[in-house]
């Protein structure tokens, strides 16, 4: 299976990404009290590509990218995230590192007693403080717009469905730019038609930002709309690697069970 | 003969292991409960403390912390009218026959002012708001939690204490005192009321009466008091919501949990400061 190559990724400016590994994870280590979630993972982001995490639930798909912004700290291993060393930094470092990331969150994560526009501007107005209010409206027209909606903005979260909720979460998670989006199960919870509408919205977030992805999922319809390379996590470790037709040609009985 | 000697002995060794098992596991039970208990009190502290460290820095959430206040005497302002009114209208009409026993009804509104405004009104207060504002934090924060709304705040560069939990400590502790005079205010209402069900005093004359009775140091104590049940029911709401569990269920397990623990607080710290009050005066 696909072998990456080495790239020095400590050259990388602020303004500009040019270096070919935006994430890279060594020997990440994660446990909870007595159990092990995460063992030892290395993986690579590579500038472009959509990478599909796939594992069943409870496989530590979530702690893994949870892991790469910092909302846990691991145990163990190192992950440099666009030239930076995550685990080494905080503060003001670490916002600015996580303002060049969208996280669409498994449960949408949107604010609950904010209205849709409240929900999207709040990144804005929490990281750039000196965007006017044109430009602020137009931003999110804009991102309204590519995630194909239109006449929500004063509604409250609760008054949406699941598929718009989403829409909207993506809409918030990509308001800012980011070099790299991080998908946790876009599609779970979705029906089949909507989910496909998601798989197709990730390629064109992709097409039109130029970010590179991380998604997780263990829907088998959303990899084959999106995946450019699968990982598989598999009790803590990376089971398999490879693209999408190596998998599917895999006669490997763990494999096989997702891709039947 | 000899080998049922054996055996009883087997057996009773066996008996002896198996209950030696199961007691140390019960210890080891305790055990965990009790380093459980000691945690739980860790965690806590290191929470105020950051809680402390974030009031004090420099960004402060002035309009999140309004609109918290806004909504904490929104929910609670008619339950706490309705209470404080029933209360001094209870409190009056209860008491009326024993001070008659003393010839002393003349002194019913002072006597009733005295325990308004020292006891009655802050504890009634503080408890309904544990009830209503304490369990709406707990959920409101519980559900944020689980949702990840609180993770999705922190990658948009929010601090989630300074936002969620100084914001909601902050109002809570400056709103009870304020909404402890409305319960108060109208328990005197009540009072008056109650008294002139058996009897014709002017309001300007109770308001007299009420007023005489009352001293510096029954008031200032009592206040110094409700700021410290805001922020108990502050602290104790956001911690529980702060540190739900991850399923839906733990949602409604730190709404519960908020109001159980934040109205035994609130009876320890009103027993600790009369305690305090009773020595200094
Ligand atoms: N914050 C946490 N505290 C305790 N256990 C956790 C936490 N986050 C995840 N876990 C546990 O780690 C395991 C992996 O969780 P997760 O990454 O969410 O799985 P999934 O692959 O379905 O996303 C699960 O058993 C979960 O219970
Ligand atoms: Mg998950």
């Amino acid at each position: 299976m696909i072998n990456s190559q080495e790239t020095n990724t400590d050259t990388i400016s602020d303004e500009k990404i040019t270096s070919e590994v935006l994430i890279d994870i060594k020997n990440l280590k994660k446990s909870f009290g007595r159990l092990e979630v995460l063992k030892d993972i290395s993986l690579k982001l590579h500038n472009g590509e959509n990478l599909v995490v796939l594992g069943k639930s409870g496989s530590g798909k979530s702690v893994l990218i949870k892991c790469i912004v910092r909302l846990l700290n691991p145990d163990g291993g190192t992950i440099n995230l666009l030239g930076k060393e995550v685990n080494s930094i905080k503060g003001k470092e670490l916002s600015k590192i996580r303002e060049k990331i969208g996280f669409l969150f498994q449960s949408g994560a949107l604010y609950d007693s904010m209205t849709v526009k409240q929900n999207l501007e709040f990144p804005l107005v929490r990281i750039k403080k000196d965007l006017k209010e044109a430009e602020i409206d137009h931003k999110i027209k804009e991102v309204l717009e590519n995630v194909g909606l239109a006449d929500v903005l004063e509604k409250m979260p609760s008054q949406l469905s699941g598929g718009m909720r989403k829409r909207i979460s993506l809409a918030r998670s990509i308001i800012l730019d980011p070099v790299i989006m991080l998908y946790d199960e876009p599609t779970t919870g979705l029906d089949p038609v909507t989910s496909d509408e998601i798989s197709e919205l990730i390629n064109s977030v992709q097409e039109k930002y130029k970010t590179s992805s991380i998604i997780i999922t263990h829907d088998i319809a959303c990899v084959r709309l999106t995946a450019d390379r699968i990982i598989m996590l598999h009790e803590g470790h990376v089971y398999a690697e490879g693209t999408l037709e190596e998998f599917e040609a895999s006669d490997d009985p763990l494999i096989m069970s997702f891709f039947k | 003969m000899k080998k049922l000697k054996i055996l009883n002995l087997k057996k009773a060794h066996s008996l002896a292991t198996e209950r030696s098992i199961k007691l140390s596991e019960d210890t080891l039970d305790q055990k965990e409960r009790a380093n459980g208990f000691f945690q739980e009190v860790g965690d806590m502290a290191l929470f105020i403390k950051q809680i402390v460290k974030e009031t004090f820095s420099r960004n402060f959430e002035f309009k999140e912390f309004l609109r918290q206040c806004y909504e904490i005497g929104n929910k609670s302002l008619p339950l706490i009218i309705i209470t404080g009114t029933i209360m001094g209208l209870v409190l009056t009409i209860q008491s009326r026959p024993a001070m008659a026993k003393f010839g002393a009804v003349t002194m019913l509104p002072g006597m009733v002012a005295v325990s308004l405004i020292r006891e009655i009104g802050p504890i009634i207060t503080a408890l309904i708001c544990a009830g209503k504002i304490g369990s709406g934090m707990g959920a409101e924060l519980g559900s944020m939690k689980v949702t990840e709304q609180i993770d999705a705040m922190e990658v948009s560069a929010t601090n989630p204490i300074r936002y969620l939990v100084v914001t909601r400590v902050l109002a809570a502790t400056l709103m009870l005192p304020i909404l402890v005079l409305f319960a108060d205010a109208f328990g005197f209402i009540g009072s008056w009321i109650g008294v002139n069900i058996k009897g014709d005093v002017s309001l300007v004359l109770y308001i007299f009466q009420a007023f005489g009775s009352i001293t510096f140091l029954d008031f200032f104590p009592a206040v110094i008091k409700t700021f410290l049940f805001g922020a108990v029911i502050g602290i104790v709401g956001c911690y529980k919501g702060f540190t739900a569990g991850r399923g839906t269920e733990s949602v409604g397990k730190a709404a519960n949990a908020a109001v159980v623990l934040s109205s035994l607080l609130i009876i320890i710290v009103d027993m600790i400061a009369v305690q305090i009050t009773d020595m200094l005066s």
